[in-house]
C-alpha cells in the first residue's frame, strides 16, 4: 500500500520540519518558543528514522526502537529545560535570551 | 487512499510548523505545534507503526505540550506579543534554513535509496518488547537501560534545579 508513496516525500517533509524548527531557533528570542522549535528538529529526525526503516529495512525494528529513544530524550530535555527556564524565571522575572547572562561575568 | 490522506498530513504538517515558528502569540505557537505532533502521530498510524504513534499521542502530545502550556502560563503574559527578531537576523536564518534545506534534499534525492518493496513488518509490540529487552542480535538492552538511568537523572535534576530554595 505505502510502497506508492516514494521516499523523496518523507524526506521532504522531515527536512522541511527541521529546518522551519532551525529558523525558529535562530529568530526567536523567548526561552519557552526556543524550547519548542527544538522539539519540532527531534520530531523530524523521528520521521527520518521511521520513514527509512519503513521503507529501506521494513525486516528490522531499528528505526522504530531508535524513535522511541529520541522521544525518552525529548522528554527528558523538556523537562530539565522547563525547570531552568521556571527558575531564570523566579530570577529574572523574564525569559528573554538577552537577559540570561547573569552566570557570565 | 492512503496517498491523499498522507498529502492532507503532509501540507497540515508544512503549515502548521511554519506557523508554530513565526506567530507572535505563545500560546498560540503551542497549540500549533500539538497540530504538528498529532499530525505527525497520524503519518505513523497510516504507515502502520500504531505503537510508536500511541507513544507520540501519549509523550509528546500529552506530557511535553501540557509541560510547555503550563510553562507558558506560569511564565507570561497572556497578552503578550513576541518579538520576531530584526529582519537581517531574519534573513540571515530564512537563507541558511533555505540553502540548509535545498542542500540536505539534493544529497537524498540523488542517494541510492531502492525500496525493499513489501517485506513482512516485525511492529507488532510483541516483537518491540522482545527487541527491547534482548541483549543478542538486534536487541536493545543497553540502550534501553541507559535511557532508563538518563530518564531518572533528569528527573532529580528537574526537582532539583525548580525547587524553592
Amino acid at each position: 500500500m505505502l510502497t506508492t508513496i516514494p521516499i523523496e516525500h518523507f524526506s521532504f517533509i522531515a527536512l522541511f520540519m527541521f529546518f522551519v524548527g532551525l529558523y525558529g531557533f535562530f529568530t526567536r528570542t523567548n526561552l519557552i518558543t526556543m524550547l519548542m522549535s527544538i522539539e519540532l528538529i527531534l520530531n523530524a529526525v523521528n520521521i527520518h528514522f521511521v520513514a527509512f526503516n519503513k521503507i529501506l529495512h521494513p525486516e528490522f525494528l531499528q528505526g522504530h526502537i531508535f524513535s522511541l529513544f529520541v522521544i525518552a530524550v525529548a522528554a527528558a530535555e523538556a523537562a530539565v529545560a522547563i525547570a531552568i527556564i521556571i527558575n531564570v524565571y523566579r530570577k529574572l522575572k523574564d525569559i528573554e535570551v538577552k537577559d540570561v547572562s547573569t552566570m557570565k561575568y | 487512499m492512503e496517498g491523499i490522506i498522507f498529502y492532507l498530513l503532509a501540507i497540515m504538517i508544512m503549515v502548521f510548523s511554519i506557523l508554530s515558528v513565526t506567530t507572535r502569540r505563545i500560546l498560540r505557537a503551542a497549540v500549533y505545534l500539538l497540530f504538528v505532533l498529532l499530525s505527525t502521530a497520524a503519518l505513523y498510524l497510516i504507515l502502520n507503526y500504531t505503537f510508536l504513534a500511541v507513544v507520540q499521542l501519549t509523550v509528546y502530545a500529552g506530557g511535553i505540550i501540557v509541560l510547555i502550556v503550563f510553562s507558558i502560563l506560569l511564565t507570561s503574559h497572556i497578552n503578550d506579543r513576541l518579538e520576531l527578531g530584526t529582519l537581517t537576523r531574519r534573513i540571515t536564518a530564512g537563507l541558511i534554513s533555505l540553502v540548509g534545506f535545498i542542500m540536505s534534499f539534493w544529497v537524498i534525492a540523488t542517494a541510492d535509496l531502492s525500496p525493499k518493496g513489501e517485506v513482512e513488518s516485525p511492529y507488532d509490540i510483541h516483537a518491540i518488547g522482545i527487541s527491547l529487552m534482548n541483549y543478542g542480535d538486534h536487541g536493545f538492552v543497553l540502550a534501553f537501560e541507559l535511557i532508563s538511568v538518563l530518564l531518572l537523572a533528569a528527573m532529580i535534576g528537574s526537582i532539583v534545579i525548580a525547587k524553592k530554595r
